[in-house]
């Protein structure tokens, strides 16, 4: 017991402090994954949206395979990755691996497949309560699928949010393809995963501590969020 | 000016599903102006065949024209449906006005018009989903006709209404007709269809029993089924 209260006082010293460290590590964390999921919901909305209301043939075995995506091993998401970004694959020549942009990558490649398959289950149910009166409104598909972005707004908001929480917590892509490296691309889990194996184990729990009070504070927003759209009938 | 999309030419109307005629070769022609009211017991195929006529189901077999030409997508922009149950998107009573507005280039004066036309301007800034169902009724209402149609389709649109709002919902209907939209309704209530009809068509079974001026109808039904019908007697 004595070490988690130690690591806990740890963490808010840090914190409180403002260790130059500690704050780089944050903020790249942070940078990294919210990246990753701004260019993920670009994609991955549209897309959703684009699923759940067309009929095409091949459309049950593409969300098949969304879902399938959505379980996915960050491990060989980043082996997958550093294939493709290492000097003798077919995109070496950017020379992205081991910087922040391969970490986004690899991020993106994790919460593509959630914020697509989730979105996708939600647009669709939108889809049934208002597709006979787009259609008698005569709605242009575009127009259609910004309307329901719009109207399903709290509930993607919960996706999104699911989405931030699978970047953030994600260490097996982002060792692979960043590499952990001090200054450029260590972010709090990597941090956590070295320091524990340096047996440092105040430093990484307190880490632990940080990234539980974000995971927390994300899911508390998401809930606060859903109960209020619910209580103005948006929901 | 747009061009005239009636009288609407129904012919041979036949829609199967399941094996089953729900439909079964519906001829008739609904009146250039008017009210004309769709009657007849549950699963007569009412609602269906209005769906048919606005292009939101399609039928097996059959033609529908409108003013005389073919029914297309296009044509749709010309009218207007209000659903028995209203579809109202999860905004604000304004938004949801606004949403059609702005796709068809309304004013927003109109819109503001339109709320205070079915009494819903105290509430503009409301959620729509929390209004009661009279008033998401009324606002569905005025969101189909904030476009001026020229056909507009009513499905069973004051089923289930407080009398205030079935009131007001009639009196806004006899207006427009009045004022050349063609109002054609589903209806289960015989005394609504006596007060607002001007043509009627009995269906039941999937067919089309009788066609024609109300007051006849209503004075001197000529089946059975309808006679059946209008003195409260199961149709089967």
């Amino acid at each position: 017991m004595p070490i988690y209260l130690e690591s806990v006082a740890t963490a808010f010293r840090l914190m409180a402090s403002g260790d130059q460290d500690l704050m780089e590590i944050l903020l790249l964390s942070m940078q990294v994954s919210l990246t990753a999921l701004v260019l993920s919901c670009l994609i991955g909305l549209p897309v959703g949206a684009f699923l759940a209301t067309r009929r095409f043939t091949g459309r049950g075995a593409v969300i098949g395979l969304f879902n399938a995506l959505m379980g996915m091993p960050p491990v060989v998401v980043g082996l997958i990755v550093y294939l493709h970004l290492s000097r003798s694959g077919p995109f070496g020549w950017l020379g992205l691996l081991y910087t922040p942009n391969a970490m986004i990558i690899a991020q993106m490649l994790l919460i593509i497949p959630i914020i697509t398959a989730l979105s996708c289950q939600i647009i669709e149910d939108l889809h049934e309560d208002y597709r006979d009166l787009f259609t008698s409104l005569a709605v242009p598909p575009g127009k259609a699928v910004k309307a329901y972005i719009i109207d399903a707004r709290y509930s993607l908001l919960t996706v999104i949010l699911a989405g931030f929480g699978r970047a953030i917590s994600e260490v097996g892509a982002v060792i692979v393809v960043g590499g952990n490296i001090d200054h450029l691309t260590r972010v709090m889990t990597t941090t956590i995963a070295l320091e524990t194996s340096k047996g440092e184990l105040a430093l990484a729990l307190a880490l632990g501590v940080i990234l539980l009070i974000i995971a927390l504070a994300v899911n508390m927003l998401a809930s606060w969020l859903k109960s209020r759209a619910s209580r103005r009938a948006y929901a | 000016m747009p061009d005239r999309l009636t009288p609407i030419d129904v012919t041979g109307l036949t829609l199967m599903s399941g094996g089953r005629c729900l439909l079964d070769g519906i001829t008739c022609r609904i009146e250039a102006e008017g009210i004309t009211a769709i009657l007849g017991p549950n699963g007569a195929g009412k609602s269906l065949l209005l769906r048919c006529l606005h292009g939101l189901a399609d039928p097996t077999s059959g033609a529908v024209t409108f003013g005389g030409r073919p029914g297309e997508a296009s044509m749709r922009l010309q009218q207007s449906f209000v659903f028995q149950q209203p579809t109202l998107l999860r905004r604000t009573v304004i938004e949801n006005m606004l949403f059609v507005s702005r796709q068809r280039g309304i004013a927003e004066a109109d819109v503001q018009s339109w709320l205070e036309k079915v009494g819903l301007t105290a509430l503009a800034h409301q959620p729509a989903r929390l209004l009661s169902g009279g008033e998401k009724q009324r606002l569905a209402l005025a969101r189909g006709l904030l476009t001026r149609p020229s056909i507009l389709f009513l499905d069973e649109a004051t089923s289930n209404l407080d009398p205030a709002s079935v009131q007001m919902i009639e009196a806004i209907t006899r207006e427009v007709a009045a004022s050349g939209t063609k109002v054609i309704t589903v209806t289960h209530d015989i005394g609504q269809a006596r007060r607002l009809a001007d043509q009627v068509l009995f269906l039941a079974r999937g067919q089309l029993i009788e066609d024609g001026k109300a007051k006849s109808f209503f004075s001197k039904p000529r089946s059975e089924e309808a006679r059946a019908y209008l003195e409260g007697r199961i149709v089967v």
